[in-house]
């Protein structure tokens, strides 16, 4: 092992964003799947290092546990650097692509342990959004977007609203929240559909602060 | 049933469906253009709900912890068409077959097959090309005479199981498939059933007239059936 190319690609790794975000920065996300899809681990560190801190909030979030969170950050990083060769960059980005992965995970997680709340958008993380220790200007851009997204969110029928936040944050299905909310199947699927749609009109629009966002993104 | 799945979209996107519901979905989307464009669209929607729940920092362990199981998945590299590589492992097993219906219409591989899966390395070839029959919009749906699924053959003789509901096999056996021609049984892999939704490759050639069957065998199979077929296809 000493010596080796997988030791020179672990001590590279370990760098994280410092010294081979100079080498991999200019790659776009899909760019490092397709390096991924190749074995190379420092793109999974560099995918990690811009998607990484996203899908621990949800992980979070939707968990409300470190360490299931935790496993569910791994589990999906972990299927995207097994699975990166079948990524199509056409129909979906690169990050929406981990962030389901991630997602997928921490609900089949909730769903196991049960440990689903009830209580949408407690927001109890909100003042940790910008941590000290990351690009300012990620930090920013993060809160830029929450924001964004919550006074989308807002727009929206209660009804609508609710049966995102429940499904998506909470981790429940469709028949739970029609047997709690004791509202028919139906008219649950409705509301997740129209919710969905008028939120995603409403995240076209553009803001008044702008649409700026860092390159990494595009 | 149509139209009750192209329902199920938005359910999709938030992962909010039952088992049942999502493993019905992502073998509806492959043949399904308009659900593949509303769902690709809906997906950009909950990253946004994403990017909105951001919290606190991941302990700075966790990258390193990553980087470790990346490296110590088993180099499985599978040549795939022209010279490109791709990496699996076996720990995809033959149930991710549905999943990579879906990889194949979207680029999302589901996360859930990340457990519980037959960790055999024999399985990856059928699973690959299983799943590669499933995709295929030309290949041709074959019923069963026995058992709940469907054959699917392709121009090429290529074929795959799809079996519902179908209890795993008991300790100490497997089950085995196998290609019958003209009263000769021909072994055509093994595999653990199990799964809601089981997508197996058949290993070798079906021609027409031949049927497809699937008995209960003792671990490792056998090179000829000792037990009465739980499935089997029409012929082909």
């Amino acid at each position: 092992m000493q010596g080796s190319s997988a030791t020179l690609l672990a001590f590279a790794g370990s760098l994280g964003p410092a010294s081979m975000r100079k080498q991999l920065a200019h790659l776009s996300d899909e760019a490092l799947v397709a390096l991924m899809a190749r074995g190379d681990e420092t793109a999974l560190g560099e995918l990690y290092d811009r998607v990484g801190r996203i899908g621990y909030g949800l992980a979070v979030r939707i968990l409300r546990d470190d360490r299931l969170a935790e496993d569910a950050v791994q589990e999906g990083f972990l299927a995207a650097w097994r699975t990166a060769a079948s990524f199509r960059a056409e129909r979906a980005k690169a990050r929406t692509w981990i962030l389901t992965l991630v997602h997928r995970r921490a609900v089949d997680l909730v769903r196991r342990e049960e440990r689903r709340r009830a209580e949408p958008l407690t927001d109890e993380h909100a003042d940790t959004a910008a941590g000290a220790s990351e690009p300012v200007e990620e930090a920013a851009w993060l809160r830029f977007e929450r924001e964004r997204v919550q006074s989308a969110l807002r727009k929206l029928p209660d009804a609508q609203r609710e049966a995102i936040e429940l499904a998506y944050y909470g981790g429940f299905s469709q028949s739970e929240l029609a047997e709690r909310l004791g509202v028919p199947l139906g008219t649950i699927k409705s509301r997740m559909f129209a919710g969905l749609a008028r939120l995603r009109e409403l995240l076209d629009e553009p803001s008044e602060e702008g649409s700026w966002r860092p390159e990494f993104t595009s | 049933m149509e139209t009750g799945v192209h329902e199920l979209t938005a359910g999709y996107a938030l992962d909010a469906l039952e088992p049942a519901e999502r493993a019905a979905y992502e073998a509806h989307l492959p043949g399904c253009a308009s659900c593949q464009e509303e769902l690709s669209a809906f997906l950009e929607t909950t990253d946004a709900l994403a990017v909105a729940a951001s919290g606190p920092e991941p302990p700075s362990a966790l990258r390193g912890r990553i980087l470790d199981a990346a490296r110590a998945e088993p180099p499985v590299v599978v040549p795939i068409e022209s010279a490109r590589r791709r990496r699996l492992t076996p720990a995809l097993g033959v149930a991710a077959a549905v999943a990579a219906v879906v990889a194949i219409a979207l680029g999302i591989w589901a996360a859930h097959l990340s457990s519980e899966l037959d960790k055999t390395r024999s399985a990856l070839e059928g699973q690959r090309s299983a799943a590669a029959v499933v995709a295929d919009p030309n290949a041709r749906k074959v019923s069963l005479s026995s058992g709940d699924g469907k054959l699917i053959v392709d121009d090429s003789g290529r074929a795959a199981l799809v079996l519902d509901d179908l209890v795993a096999a008991p300790a100490g056996k497997t089950y085995e498939t196998w290609i019958i021609a003209g009263g000769t049984a021909t072994p055509a892999g093994t595999f653990p059933g199990g799964n809601r939704v089981d997508v197996v490759g058949v290993d070798g050639v079906v021609e027409q007239g031949d049927v497809v069957a699937v008995t209960v065998e003792r671990h490792g199979g056998t090179s000829q059936p000792t037990t009465r077929p739980i499935v089997a296809s029409s012929p082909v």
